[in-house]
């Protein structure tokens, strides 16, 4: 995708944070093996009241302010997240009267977790390309946590809450890359049944089942099928990734970082040794973050390359995976961009 | 691919279980250690060592390590 450039990069956390050596369903030696295993310690519990759209909202106001952006120069916001503010309206019109953008701001949300951030930019970069001069607002975020059953210990001890603002620019010469893809065969790996109009709010959709020892949840919450969502990553993200170098011509060894989608540290260990990507070459954010669902990678590019992405040039690989099932890479060369350190409110 | 060097590997993941509790008789899935954590090591060692994908279901449908070496070899 020709002539769009990122120009900054921010991410918000809600200050509670939940720590998973002290979650209740998990003896001391499970809760030592997953924080091995999974590579989670910390989550960020946003309080009630606290939504995925404020979060990114702050994000937002810190980078249009680092940027010195105009309002009226922002044409386009998109706003990727899974726990809206309401189910109608959209709530990137909420957020566009917040950042007090003009009436010709084209805004919108996009239903989309673990994939978001990288279908976000593909988004917003394509709106923007017969918009020469314009910005663009990119606005991932989630609170997973308003989503699951702390009585269940296949999903609560996984998620955690952010939101983030990715600022892009139409530039001419600028390239990003994408390679996107789909499997709607399994669209209930991970799903909240309850709740939308195929099944509807209803007093049998609040009663908690218990599915086995440690796994209670109701008809609202988030169910994850954890193997399979596993094997799915093993199975398609390298794929993914080598078409888009293949396709595009990029040398894998001139990417300085990979940065993936923050679900599960034995899943993308078993990628990056796939990849033949070096250590030093893939950060990870999920100890101290968990997974925030769209939002982890930029929670990780803010809080592990934020010297690196301010400072210079980098190539950055990017991939999400999961929720759809939808996974994409991207591949970006940054210079120089705005990255603010992460903000907590 | 042998049973012995699937056994190997297969006690490999493990941390707190003696390694001579591996045998190919031995019914994994009643190991003190075995859960949902073990379960994702497991696979991931198969899909890295072995190449192959197993599910849940073969994890269920496999009585032994035996059973899941075969499953695997058939693959």
């Amino acid at each position: 995708m020709p002539n769009i450039k990122v120009k900054g990069i921010s991410a918000a956390v809600p200050e509670p944070v939940e720590d998973n050596n002290d979650f209740p369903l998990l003896t001391e030696t499970e809760r030592a093996l997953f924080i091995k295993t999974v590579g989670i310690r910390y989550r960020r519990m946003a309080p009630t009241g606290l939504t995925a759209s404020d979060l990114c909202l702050a994000a937002a106001e810190k980078l249009i302010a680092d940027l010195n952006w105009a309002a009226e120069d922002i044409k386009v916001l998109v706003f990727v997240t899974q726990t809206p503010d309401y189910i109608i309206p959209n709530t990137a019109s909420v957020l566009q009267q917040k950042l007090r953008l003009s009436k010709n701001c084209i805004a919108f949300d996009v239903n989309l977790g673990c994939s978001g951030y990288v279908y976000g930019l593909s988004i917003a970069g394509g709106l923007l390309q017969n918009m020469p001069g314009a910005k663009a607002l990119l606005l991932v975020g989630d609170i997973s946590t308003s989503t699951i059953s702390m009585k269940d210990k296949s999903t609560a001890p996984l998620f955690s809450d952010a939101g983030s603002a990715t600022a892009l620019e139409h530039t001419a010469g600028a390239q990003i890359h994408f390679n996107l893809q789909t499997d709607g065969k399994e669209y209930d790996d991970i799903i909240i049944p309850g709740g939308g109009y195929r099944n509807q709010l209803n007093e049998k959709l609040l009663q908690y089942v218990e599915y086995e020892k440690g796994i209670s949840r109701n008809g609202l919450h988030m169910k994850l099928d954890g193997i399979k969502i596993f094997n799915f990553g093993l199975r398609e993200v390298v794929p993914n990734i080598e078409e888009l170098l293949t396709e595009k011509g990029i040398n894998k060894d001139g990417i300085d970082y990979f940065v993936f989608h923050q679900a599960n540290l034995l899943m993308l260990e078993s990628i990056r040794k796939k990849l033949k990507a070096a250590p030093e070459k893939v950060p990870y954010s999920l100890y101290d973050y968990g997974n925030t669902s769209s939002a982890t990678i930029p929670v990780t590019l803010v809080t592990k390359l934020n010297h690196q992405l301010q400072a210079g040039r980098v190539k950055l690989l990017l991939s999400g995976f999961g929720v759809g099932l939808s996974w994409g890479s991207a591949y970006i060369e940054t210079e120089n961009i705005v990255c603010p350190k992460m903000i907590v409110i | 691919m042998e049973l012995e060097d699937f056994i190997n590997k297969f006690a490999e993941c493990f941390n707190q279980t003696g390694t001579e509790l591996f045998k190919p008789d031995t019914e994994f899935r009643k190991l003190d250690e075995w859960g949902s954590m073990m379960a994702l090591i497991v696979i991931a060692m198969i899909d890295a060592d072995f190449g192959k994908t197993v599910t849940s279901e073969d994890l269920k449908n496999a009585g032994t390590i035996a059973a899941l070496f075969e499953i695997v070899k058939n693959k």
